[in-house]
C-alpha cells in the first residue's frame, strides 16, 4: 500500500504499443514523492504516453504503473491526481467559470469549498479578472492557464503537466515556476513534460526519453557531470543517443 | 498549381479514409436495393371478410372477389367478423347478411382501403363501378379514420417518430463526438468518474431536451398540423420520448466509431434511411415475409407502431405497451453498449 517513503509514481518495464509501433520500449523510471520531475525529449518520443499512463487514461501492453501505492489504472487514485492534458480540454462554449464549477463538481468540490478553491487557483494563474468571459474569448496562453488552474482545483497530491508552460509569456511563466516550486515545498509530487532546457534546469530531478526509451535519469547536477557537459542542453544531447544511459 | 496541390490534398485524404469512399460507393447501391425491394413488390391484396347468408349469391360474389386477387375470409355472423376487422386480421368487410350490403373498411391506411373499395364494388356489381352508380346504394363504415383521411394523416404517426428520431439522432452524435475529438472526453476520464456516470450525464442532460422535443412535437403535430388523432396526448408524448432516448443513445453510441462530424453524417444513409423503409411509411405486406423481418431490428419501426395505435386506432397503453418495452430495451442495450464502449477511451 501507499506510504511516503516509497516513490509517488512508479513504472516498471512499461511497454505501450499504438498499432504495431513500440511507443514506449521497456521502460522503467519512479517518480520521487514531493519533488519536481521534469521529463524531456523530443516530440513524439512517448512522453505524453507516458504522463497519460500515470494519469490512469491510458494502459501499459507490458509492465507495471504503480501510483500513489496502487496498481493503475485505478479509479480511487484518480482523486488524488490532477492532471493537465497537452491540448487544453476546455468546452469553448462556457464561461471560465463553467468549466471550474464542472471539473470541481467532478472531483467532488461543492458549496463554498468550491467557490474558494476556483478564486485562489485563478488568482494563481493570474485570471481572475477573466472568470465570467467565454472560453472562445481566451487567447492560446489563457486558455493553458485556465488548464492548469482546472488541475489545481482539488489539491492533488500529485500533479500531472503535459507542456504547461507552451504559449505563456516569459513574465508569467517565472511566476508560474513560482507557485510550482511553492506547490512543490507544501509536499505535492510534481511531473511536468518540456522541451525548454532552462526550465529542466529548474527541475530536482529529470529523465531523458528518446523514441519511447529512458535514456538518462538523475538531478540537473548529476546529470551533466555524467555527461561533462556545461549545461542540460549538452547533456541531453550527448546522452540522449543513450550512450551513458 | 495550389489548386493542384489542394486537389492533390483532397484526393489523399480521400483514399485515407477508407471509410468514407465504402459509403461513396457501397451506400448508393443499398439504398437503391432498399427501394427496390420496397417499391419493385406486387401491390398488396386486400384480405376480405365476409358474412353471409345462406342460400344467397355470395358465391359469385366471393368467386369474384377471389379472381380480383383478394384473400377471402368467411365469417357466421356480422359480429365475428367485425371482431376480426378490429383485431386487423381483415382488412375489409362484407356483409351481406343486412337488408342491403354493408361495407365496413379497417381504414387506417388509404391505399388499402381504395383497393379493397374497389374490389368490393366492381363484385357487387360488375361494371357499375366504373360508373359509380352502385356508391348511393352502398353503405360504407369505416372502423378507423373516415374516407377523408388523406395518405398524410396515414404517414404523419411514422413521420412524428422519424424526424424526432432523425435530429435527435444527430445531434447526440455530433455532441458526443465532439467531446472526443476537443479532448474533453479524456479530460473527463482523468477525473475519478465512472464509465456508467459518463453515459448517464449524458442520458440526463439530453433527456431534458429531448423531453421538450417530444411534447413539441406531439403539440405541433396534432394542434398545428392538425393531424388525425384519435389517443391520448400523453401517450403520444411517452412514446415520442422512448423514441428519442433510443435516438440519443443509438447516437452516442455510433459516434464512438466515428472520427469526425462527417463520418457520423454517414451512418444516416447506414441507420437513419433503412429504419425509414421498414418503419411503415410503406406498405410491406408484399414483401417478402423474411425480409419482412428485418424491421424487427429497427427502433423506429415499433416507434412507429405505437405512434399510429396512439393516433390512429385510438389505443392505450393496454395494447401498445409491447412496443414501449422493445424502445425501452434497445435504449438499456445501447446505453450498456455505450459503458461498455467508453472502455476504448479508458479501461476503467
Amino acid at each position: 500500500m501507499d506510504h511516503p517513503t516509497l516513490p509517488a509514481a512508479d513504472l516498471r518495464q512499461i511497454t505501450r504499443r499504438l498499432g504495431n509501433r513500440e511507443v514506449l520500449r521497456n521502460l522503467s523510471l519512479q517518480i520521487p514523492r514531493g519533488r519536481l520531475t521534469g521529463l524531456l525529449g523530443p516530440s513524439g518520443s512517448g512522453k505524453t504516453t507516458l504522463v497519460k499512463l500515470l494519469a490512469g487514461i491510458d494502459k501499459a501492453d507490458e509492465g507495471e504503473v504503480t501510483v500513489l501505492g496502487r496498481s493503475m489504472p485505478a479509479l480511487p487514485v484518480l482523486q488524488r491526481i490532477g492532471y493537465m492534458a497537452q491540448s487544453d480540454a476546455l468546452y469553448a462554449d462556457l464561461t471560465a467559470k463553467d468549466n471550474l464549477v464542472f471539473f470541481g463538481k467532478l472531483y467532488g468540490l461543492r458549496g463554498s469549498r468550491l467557490q474558494e478553491r476556483i478564486a485562489a487557483v485563478m488568482a494563481l494563474v493570474a485570471l481572475d479578472d477573466h472568470l465570467h468571459k467565454s472560453v472562445a474569448a481566451y487567447s492560446g496562453g489563457m486558455k493553458r492557464r485556465l488548464s492548469l488552474a482546472i488541475s489545481l482545483l482539488h489539491e492533488p497530491e500529485l500533479l500531472l503537466l503535459d507542456e504547461p508552460t507552451v504559449g505563456i509569456d516569459p513574465v508569467l511563466r517565472q511566476s508560474i515556476w513560482r507557485e510550482l516550486l511553492q506547490l512543490r515545498d507544501g509536499g505535492t509530487t510534481i511531473l511536468m513534460t518540456t522541451h525548454v532546457m532552462d526550465e529542466a534546469e529548474k527541475c530536482d530531478s529529470i529523465a531523458f526519453i528518446r523514441s519511447g526509451e529512458l535514456t538518462a535519469a538523475g538531478s540537473p547536477r548529476e546529470l551533466m557531470e555524467r555527461s561533462g557537459a556545461s549545461s542540460i542542453e549538452q547533456a541531453f544531447i550527448a546522452m540522449g543517443e543513450g550512450v551513458t544511459a | 498549381m495550389r489548386t493542384r496541390a489542394l486537389a492533390y490534398r483532397i484526393i489523399r485524404q480521400f483514399l485515407r479514409d477508407k471509410r468514407t469512399l465504402a459509403l461513396l460507393f457501397l451506400a448508393p447501391l443499398l439504398v437503391l436495393t432498399l427501394m427496390n425491394f420496397v417499391f419493385g413488390g406486387a401491390s398488396p391484396a386486400p384480405s376480405i371478410g365476409l358474412v353471409t347468408v345462406p342460400g344467397t349469391s355470395q358465391e359469385t360474389v366471393s368467386q369474384q372477389l377471389r379472381q380480383a386477387g383478394a384473400t377471402i375470409r368467411g365469417y357466421g355472423d356480422s359480429k365475428s367478423g367485425e371482431t376480426a376487422l378490429e383485431h386487423g386480421d381483415i382488412d375489409a368487410l362484407l356483409d351481406l347478411g343486412g337488408a342491403a350490403p354493408r361495407i365496413a373498411l379497417e381504414g387506417t391506411d388509404p391505399a388499402v382501403s381504395k383497393a379493397s373499395l374497389g374490389l368490393l364494388q366492381q363484385a357487387l356489381s360488375p361494371g357499375a363501378a366504373a360508373s359509380g352508380s352502385m356508391d348511393g346504394k352502398l353503405q360504407v363504415d369505416y372502423l378507423h379514420g373516415s374516407a377523408s383521411l388523406s395518405s398524410f394523416d396515414a404517414f404523419g404517426p411514422v413521420l412524428v417518430g422519424l424526424f424526432g428520431f432523425f435530429f435527435v439522432f444527430l445531434l447526440a452524435g455530433v455532441s458526443f463526438l465532439r467531446e472526443r475529438t476537443t479532448g474533453t472526453l479524456e479530460r473527463l476520464l482523468a477525473a475519478p468518474i465512472r464509465r456508467w456516470e459518463v453515459v448517464a450525464g449524458y442520458l440526463g442532460g439530453f433527456g431534458l431536451f429531448t423531453l421538450l422535443q417530444a411534447a413539441l412535437i406531439a403539440w405541433y403535430s396534432t394542434s398545428v398540423l392538425g393531424l388525425y388523432m384519435e389517443g391520448s396526448f400523453w401517450l403520444l408524448m411517452l412514446v415520442n420520448l422512448l423514441l428519442a432516448l433510443t435516438a440519443l443513445t443509438l447516437g452516442t453510441l455510433l459516434s464512438t466509431y466515428a472520427g469526425n462530424e462527417f463520418q457520423i453524417i454517414q451512418f444516416i444513409p447506414l441507420v437513419i434511411v433503412p429504419q425509414v423503409f421498414f418503419s411503415g411509411l410503406f406498405n410491406l405486406d408484399a414483401m417478402n415475409e423474411w425480409l419482412r423481418h428485418i424491421r424487427l431490428v429497427m427502433p423506429l419501426y415499433y416507434g412507429a407502431d405505437a405512434l399510429k395505435g396512439v393516433m390512429l386506432r385510438g389505443e392505450g397503453l393496454a395494447s401498445i405497451w409491447p412496443d414501449l418495452a422493445v424502445l425501452f430495451g434497445f435504449s438499456l442495450l445501447f446505453a450498456l453498449l455505450n459503458v461498455l464502449a467508453l472502455k476504448k477511451q479508458r479501461s476503467i
